[in-house]
C-alpha cells in the first residue's frame, strides 16, 4: 500500500475505534446516571416519577426536623410553599443544613410519597441559594443554573 | 486614597495592554522593527502596574480598610494576617486581578526567556497575549472593579472570609491553578503567532514546548492541591467529586496532556502540525470556558461566587471572539500542504496519535457531561444533573485504554518499529508484572479484581519505563556517566509516567478498600474500622482566633498499641456564624485514618464519620510527580542551546518569510 494511504488508514482506524468506544460508553453511562430536578409541588401533584433517581429541593420547614435516637436517620419536610415532601436521610447532614434553609436532596421517591435521600446538599455559603431552589421558590419554570456538587459542599 | 491609586494603576495597565496588543502586531505586519521592539518593555509595564494594583489591594486587606467593598465583604479584623492576605483572591474581583497579574507575569517571562526568538515572532506572541490581557483587564475594570468603595456608610467590621477558604491550601491552590490556566495563553499565543506568520515548523514547536510543559505542570499541581484541599477541608474525605468546576480545570488539563505529547511529535518529526495548533487553541479556549463556568454563576459549586449575569455575558462574548477569531485564522492560514513525513502503524508516532485521541475524547466526554445540564436547561428541557457515576463509567475505561500504549511508548522508536521487537523487549517484564498483579493484592489487602488490574496496569507502565531506562544506560560505565546521559526532558517523562502509575494504584486501592462508617457515638464508645479501634474520649470547647469550636478527642488503637490521637473540630466562625467541619487525619504512606464530626444528635451523642483510606496519598504523590516531571522537562538544555545557535539563521529566515505579506 502507498505509505501515505497507509498513514491515513491508521488515522481513520484510530478515529473509528476510539470514537465508537467513547460513544458506546457515553450512551451507556447516560442511561442511568442523569437525574431531573422536581420542586415539591410537582411531587405532591404526582408529576414526579417514583422508583427512579431524581432530585427534590426547597426550604426545610421550621420545626419539621426529627432525628432518630438510635441511628443517624433524620426526617424533615421540604417545601416550595405550594407543596411539601417528607425526606428521610440516614447519614451526616451538611454543616449548613438547618430549618428555614434551602436544600437539594437526591434519591428515590417511594410509592408512599416519602423521599429517601442518598445525598443532601445545602448551600456552602451564607449568602448563597441553590439555583433550583431559588427558581422553585419563585414559582416559575426554572431558568438558570444547575446543581451538582460533591457531598458535604 | 490608596484604593483610588490602585484603580488608577489598573487603568494604566489597561492602556499599556492596549498598546501592547496593537503596536507590536502592526509592527510585525509592516515589518517595522522599532514597533516590534516595544513589545517587551510594554509587557514589563503592564506587569509593573498590575503588580502595583495587586499590592495595593493586598494592603487594603491587611489594613482592614472596610471602605473597600471586597475587603468589607471578604475579610474581618479578627482573621489571622495570612488569611487576610489570601482573602485577596478568595473573592471574584481579587481573583480576577490575580488572573491578569499572572498573565502579565507570563508575558514578562516570555519576553525575558525568549531572547533567541526572531523579533517578528516575539512581537506577535506578546501582541496576542496583550490582546488577551486587554480582554481580561477590561473585564476587571468594567464588571468587577476590586477597588470599588462603600461610600457613604463604611461598615465598622468586615463580613469575614468564607471559613472553607480560611485554610493554608487556599493560599497556594488558586495561584498555582492560575499559573496553569493562564499559562496556556503562551502556547496559544505561539500558535496564533505561527499562524499569522504562516510558519508552523519544528522551530515553532521547540519554542512553545517548554512553555506548554511548564503551564501544564502548574495546572497539574494546582488541580492536585485542590483535590487535597477538598479532602481535608470540605470535611468528608472525598478527593474528586466531578464537580463542574473541577471539570472546568480538568478539561484543559486533558487537552494539555494531548498537546504536550503532540508537540513532541511536531518537534521531533514535524508531524501533526495543524493538529497541534488546534490543540493549543483548544487548551486555552477550555481555560477560558472554565473561567466562564466558574465566574458566571451558571454553576453551583464551592468555587462559584455570587452570580452576576453581566459578568457571564462578558466572558461568553470574549470566549466567542477568541475561539471564533482563532478558528477563522486557522482556516485561512493552516498549512494546506500535508507534511511529507511518513510513519508506520507500529511506531512512536502511532502511539502518540493513540494518546492524543484518547485524551481528546476523554476531554470531550467530560465536556459533554459538564455542559449537558446547562444545554438542557437553556433549551427548557428541565434541570438535569450529571453525577459522578456518568464520569466514572466513561472516564475510567478510557484511561484504562491509554495504559497499554503508554507502556510501550518509552521503548518505541520513531518512524518505523516492529511488534516483534516490542515483544522481545517487553515479554519478560510483562510476565513479571502479571505475576505481581496476581500475588501482591493477595499478600496485602486480599485479592480484588480491580486492584489486581491496577497493579497490572501500573506495573506495565513501570516495566516499559524501566526497560527503556536500562537500554539507555546500558553502555555507560559508572553511575555518574549513566546519569549524565539522561536529559531533563527524559527524566521529566520518567517522573511523570511513574507518577501516573502511582495514581492508578492509589485511586484503585482507595476506591476498593476504603472503609467509611457514619455513626452515632457517645463519649466512651469504641468502634472498629478496618482493624483499627477508634475510642471516643469526649468533647471539649476550644476557642480559636476567630471561631469557637467543639473539639472531640479520639484515641486510635491497633491491637493494644496507641496509633494516633486525633481531635476533629466543629467550628462556628464568630463573624458570620457559619459552621465548619474540621476533620482530623492521621496521614500515612499506606493508609490515612480520618475522623470528622457531624452534628450533636441528642444527649451527649454526636454524629461521627470514621474512615480508613488506604493509599490515598499515592494519588496526590503521583499528581505531584506528574507536575514536577512536566516542570523538569523545561530545563532541557536543547531548548536554550539550539535557540542561540539557530538564532541568526532563523531571524533571517523569519524576516524574509512571506509572513510580512498581508494575511
Amino acid at each position: 500500500m502507498h505509505p501515505k494511504r497507509k498513514q491515513r488508514l491508521i488515522i481513520s482506524i484510530c478515529i473509528v475505534v476510539f470514537s465508537s468506544t467513547a460513544i458506546g460508553l457515553v450512551s451507556y453511562a447516560l442511561r442511568g446516571n442523569i437525574n431531573l430536578f422536581y420542586p415539591p409541588a410537582d411531587v405532591t401533584a404526582g408529576i414526579a416519577p417514583t422508583d427512579r433517581a431524581i432530585r427534590v429541593g426547597g426550604m426545610v420547614v421550621e420545626g419539621s426536623i426529627k432525628r432518630s435516637e438510635t441511628d443517624l436517620t433524620t426526617v424533615f419536610l421540604v417545601t416550595d410553599y405550594d407543596g411539601s415532601v417528607e425526606i428521610s436521610y440516614t447519614g451526616i447532614l451538611p454543616d449548613l443544613f438547618a430549618e428555614g434553609e434551602g436544600v437539594v436532596a437526591s434519591g428515590v421517591l417511594g410509592r408512599d410519597g416519602r423521599f429517601v435521600a442518598t445525598e443532601v446538599l445545602a448551600k456552602h455559603d451564607e449568602n448563597y441559594m441553590p439555583p433550583e431552589v431559588a427558581a422553585a421558590l419563585e414559582g416559575k419554570k426554572p431558568k438558570a443554573g444547575s446543581y451538582n456538587l460533591g457531598e458535604g459542599g | 486614597m490608596l484604593a483610588e491609586v490602585g484603580h488608577f494603576a489598573l487603568i494604566i495597565a489597561f492602556v499599556l495592554a492596549c498598546l501592547q496588543a496593537v503596536v507590536p502586531l502592526v509592527g510585525a505586519w509592516r515589518g517595522h522593527s522599532g514597533s516590534m521592539l516595544l513589545a517587551p518593555p510594554l509587557a514589563v509595564g503592564v506587569f509593573v502596574f498590575l503588580l502595583i494594583a495587586f499590592v495595593i489591594l493586598a494592603t487594603t486587606f491587611l489594613q482592614d480598610d472596610f471602605s473597600v467593598k471586597v475587603v468589607a465583604s471578604n475579610s474581618n479584623s479578627f482573621m489571622p494576617d495570612i488569611y487576610k492576605f489570601s482573602a485577596v483572591w478568595g473573592n471574584h474581583e481579587g481573583s480576577l486581578l490575580l488572573w491578569v497579574l499572572i498573565l502579565s507575569g507570563w508575558m514578562v517571562a516570555v519576553a525575558q526567556f525568549s531572547r533567541g526568538l526572531p523579533l517578528t515572532m516575539l512581537a506577535r506572541v506578546l501582541g496576542v497575549m496583550g490582546l488577551v490581557a486587554v480582554g481580561f483587564i477590561a473585564f476587571s475594570l468594567l464588571t468587577s472593579n476590586p477597588f470599588e468603595r462603600l461610600l457613604p456608610g463604611i461598615p465598622a467590621e468586615g463580613q469575614d472570609l468564607n471559613p472553607l477558604l480560611q485554610d493554608p491550601g487556599l493560599i497556594i491552590h488558586p495561584p498555582l491553578l492560575y499559573m496553569g490556566y493562564v499559562g496556556f495563553s503562551v502556547p496559544f499565543a505561539f500558535a496564533i503567532a505561527a499562524l499569522m506568520g504562516g510558519r508552523l515548523d519544528a522551530a515553532w514547536a521547540r519554542w512553545s514546548r517548554p512553555w506548554t510543559n511548564v503551564a501544564w505542570g502548574f495546572l497539574s499541581l494546582g488541580i492536585m492541591l485542590g483535590s487535597w484541599w477538598a479532602y481535608y477541608e470540605l470535611g468528608w474525605g472525598g478527593w474528586w467529586f466531578w464537580d463542574p468546576v473541577e471539570n472546568a480545570s480538568f478539561m484543559p488539563w486533558l487537552v494539555g496532556a494531548a498537546l504536550v505529547h503532540s508537540l513532541a511529535a511536531t518537534e521531533k518529526r514535524g508531524l501533526f502540525r495543524s493538529w497541534t495548533v488546534l490543540l493549543a487553541i483548544a487548551a486555552f479556549s477550555l481555560s477560558l470556558l472554565g473561567t466562564f463556568l466558574v465566574r458566571s454563576g451558571v454553576l453551583t459549586s464551592v468555587h462559584a461566587f455570587a452570580a452576576d449575569p453581566d459578568r457571564g455575558l462578558f466572558i461568553l462574548i470574549f470566549l466567542a471572539l477568541v475561539i471564533g477569531g482563532s478558528l477563522v485564522l486557522y482556516a485561512l492560514r493552516a498549512p494546506t500542504v500535508a507534511s511529507r513525513v511518513q510513519y508506520g502503524a507500529f511506531s512512536r508516532e502511532a502511539l502518540l496519535l493513540a494518546n492524543n485521541f484518547i485524551f481528546v475524547i476523554s476531554a470531550t466526554t467530560v465536556l459533554l457531561g459538564t455542559l449537558f445540564p446547562l444545554v438542557m436547561d437553556a433549551l427548557g428541557q428541565g434541570k438535569y444533573s450529571v453525577g459522578p457515576p456518568y464520569f466514572n463509567a466513561v472516564f475510567v475505561p478510557l484511561m484504562a485504554l491509554l495504559v497499554p500504549f503508554m507502556g510501550i511508548g518509552p521503548v518505541s522508536r520513531w518512524k518505523q518499529d516492529a511488534p516483534s521487537r516490542w515483544r522481545q523487549e517487553l515479554l519478560l517484564p510483562a510476565a513479571v508484572v502479571v505475576l505481581c498483579a496476581l500475588v501482591l493484592p493477595v499478600l496485602t489487602l486480599g485479592f480484588n479484581l480491580w486492584v489486581a488490574l491496577a497493579v497490572l496496569f501500573s506495573g506495565w507502565l513501570l516495566a516499559g519505563l524501566l526497560r527503556d531506562f536500562l537500554d539507555r544506560t546500558r553502555t555507560a560505565k559508572g553511575l555518574f556517566s549513566k546519569w549524565r546521559r539522561l536529559t531533563p526532558s527524559y527524566l521529566g517523562m520518567l517522573l511523570a509516567h511513574t507518577g501516573f502509575a502511582a495514581m492508578i494504584l492509589g485511586v484503585t486501592v482507595v476506591s476498593q478498600h476504603n472503609v467509611e462508617k457514619d455513626l452515632r457515638m457517645l463519649p466512651g464508645d469504641s468502634e472498629d474500622v478496618a482493624g483499627y479501634r477508634f475510642h471516643f474520649v469526649g468533647v471539649n470547647p476550644v476557642a480559636g482566633p476567630n471561631y469557637d469550636a467543639d473539639q472531640a478527642d479520639f484515641q486510635v488503637f491497633k491491637g493494644e498499641t496507641l496509633v494516633a490521637e486525633l481531635s476533629p473540630q466543629k467550628r462556628r466562625y464568630r463573624a458570620s456564624g457559619q459552621v465548619m467541619t474540621e476533620a482530623a487525619i492521621d496521614p500515612g504512606m499506606f493508609r490515612d485514618l480520618f475522623i470528622a464530626m457531624g452534628e450533636p444528635v441528642g444527649e451527649e451523642a454526636w454524629a461521627i464519620r470514621l474512615q480508613y483510606k488506604p493509599m490515598i496519598r499515592w494519588i496526590w504523590f503521583g499528581a505531584l510527580m506528574i507536575g514536577f516531571g512536566a516542570l523538569t522537562t523545561a530545563f532541557d538544555r536543547r531548548y536554550r542551546l539550539r535557540e542561540r545557535r539557530l538564532d541568526t539563521a532563523e531571524t533571517q529566515a523569519a524576516m524574509n518569510s512571506p509572513a510580512h505579506a498581508k494575511a
